[in-house]
């Protein structure tokens, strides 16, 4: 009994020094665009641009896995970003951040991280986020011969068992958009979802539609695009940056003059222009 | 009425108790404290306050991971009940004399070699995609059952090892006594070596599942919401750590009463014998 209450005590203990209630820091202190001089910005590493995203890396975002090609959608977004920013292709250097790490607390490795990330009021509370460069609807992915695949509301995917990867904003989107009658599975990539899905232990994938698209171009054919849907509401990525950051501001208005140009519009059609085609299911 | 011996040897006893006792405070005292200032001082502590233990974030994702956490609680009961047997079978398969038993032992052998020998995660991992890949009709597919399979298969390998350790140590002479009364060898094991084998490995085997209690959380790969995913899940939404923390506050609910019955098991009465 007396050990017992020993490790109550500190239990409570530690409890007393950690359960502490937060004080909210104060949000969104971004510098001023003025501070963003081309090529001098206060980065990690003097002199280079330092670039995060996970690993694999998983196309239409990125190309063989390499981000340092320039190829896909998020590579070619992030050199076109650095170039805005005054750092030639040869000034910019990747790091692999895994997802988690990515928001985990104490100092960055990298100047920004772009990995699909979704923008949120309490994501932001934690760290910072560039203005959005990518409005993304969700999809449904179903094999071909199932009955999902024939659904052509939302509703009708209720009863469908659905599967969908951790850390990504579809699992919300699937619960209030599809309202299943039971709760998605969670998986810890895109790999395990699809092995499920080929198992016949899901019926249907929610996930973002250019994942979608390639999903079912290469990695499942047996597979189809049922359909996307919360165009209304259209989830934003942006870039994550270590909370109050000096590059947020120079990041935004990077990714800003990008859009007033027209390059990000082109970017996007060179990498995700099959994603107007999927029909749309309300 | 005692002497003066006795009552200054008792006083001596006394103050000797109090020494020790004011010794272990003071020195708890400068361990933990030393250990809570470094924490506490530490230029980092406030963000990680605010991300590992924030209270408002607590209190909003207990209710679900609490929720959550009833499935691994099933979970764990249901695979330690299957534990015990198969464990118990694999045992005694693997001490049968039998020559007829022979290629039985070596499936034993080869069995408790491969499942004790794949990292847990694994397991879980190539029996919940590997078998309904292969599309057997009756075979199940869900992960629940799956995943509690592989959890069952890993630990069993173990605890027939625990099993197998105990009867070997009853001595030869119990079996021997048995059988000169009358037994016959099944009912020597069943009557007088297993009663004495299965009390002696008790605490070592509840220290397996104690094990076992954590490992559950392993299930989450395959898609299930338990409490470490559904944990992960309200992490990656709200990007901060606290239910995470949440979590582990319920695995410690269930893994430290094990722990003490395991205590109270190997305690002093058991120490020797």
């Amino acid at each position: 009994m007396k050990r017992l209450s020993l490790t109550l005590l500190l239990l409570a203990a530690l409890c007393v020094v950690g359960c502490g209630s937060s004080d909210d820091s104060s949000s969104s202190a971004s510098a001023g665009a003025a501070s963003c001089k081309k090529g001098q910005l206060a980065t990690e590493k003097q002199g280079v641009l330092t670039v995060a995203t996970d690993k694999p890396a998983y196309p239409p975002y990125f190309e063989d896995d390499d981000p340092t090609n320039g190829e896909g959608f998020e590579s070619a977004v992030a050199y076109a970003i650095a170039k805005q920013l005054g750092y030639p292709p040869a000034k910019v250097e990747w790091t692999v951040e895994g997802f988690n790490a990515s928001f985990a607390p104490g100092p960055k490795d990298f100047d920004f991280d772009v990995n699909q990330i979704t923008i949120t009021p309490p994501r932001e509370k934690a760290v910072d986020f560039s203005a959005p460069y990518y409005k993304a609807n969700q999809a449904v992915v179903a094999l071909k011969d199932s009955d999902a695949a024939k659904a052509t509301s939302l509703s009708d995917l209720k009863d469908a068992k659905l599967g969908v990867q951790i850390g990504t904003s579809s699992l919300e989107e699937a619960e209030n958009e599809i309202e299943p009658s039971s709760r998605p599975e969670v998986f810890n990539t895109s790999n395990d979802v699809v092995q499920a899905l080929k198992n016949g232990q899901i019926e249907a994938i929610v996930v973002d539609l250019p994942t979608a698209l390639y999903l079912t171009a290469v990695q499942v054919p047996e597979a189809t695009v049922v359909g996307q849907f919360g165009a209304g509401s259209g989830e934003a990525w942006g870039a994550l940056l270590e909370k109050d950051s000096q590059l947020t501001g120079c990041v935004s208005a990077a990714i800003e003059e990008l859009e007033n140009s027209g390059e990000l519009e082109k970017i996007t059609q060179r990498w995700m222009s099959q994603a107007a085609g999927a029909p749309e299911l309300h | 009425m005692p002497s003066d011996r006795r009552l200054e040897r008792e006083a001596a006893k006394r103050r000797r108790h109090r020494r020790g006792q004011a010794i272990a405070a003071l020195s708890s005292l400068i361990v933990l404290g030393g250990l809570a200032t470094l924490i506490l001082t530490s230029p980092g502590w406030p963000e990680v306050r605010e991300t590992f233990f924030n209270w408002d974030v607590f209190k909003d994702s207990f209710p679900d991971v609490a929720k959550a956490f009833w499935l691994d609680v099933k979970i764990f009961i249901v695979a330690e009940l299957a534990i015990l047997v198969v464990g118990l079978v694999v045992a005694l398969v693997r001490i049968a004399r039998s020559p007829a038993m022979f290629p039985l032992r070596l499936l034993s052998v080869v069995y408790v070699d491969v499942f004790r020998g794949i990292p847990t995660i694994l397991l879980v991992f190539l029996i919940g995609f590997g078998v309904p890949a292969l599309r057997l009709e009756g075979v199940p597919s869900d992960p629940i059952v799956l995943g509690g399979i592989a959890l069952a298969l890993s630990y069993s390998a173990y605890v027939a090892e625990v099993y197998r350790a105990g009867i070997n140590s009853v001595h030869r002479g119990q079996r021997d006594a048995a059988l000169a009364v009358g037994l016959t060898e099944t009912q020597a094991l069943r009557h007088v070596i297993l009663p004495q084998a299965v009390r002696r490995v008790a605490p070592p085997l509840l220290n397996d599942f104690v094990a076992l209690q954590k490992d559950v959380a392993l299930i989450s790969i395959l898609g299930p919401l338990e409490a470490f995913r559904e944990a992960q899940i309200i992490e990656a939404q709200l990007f901060n750590f606290t239910p995470l923390v949440a979590a582990a506050l319920l695995y410690l609910a269930v893994t430290i009463p094990t722990a003490r019955i395991v205590d109270r098991l190997g305690g002093p009465e058991g120490a020797v014998r």
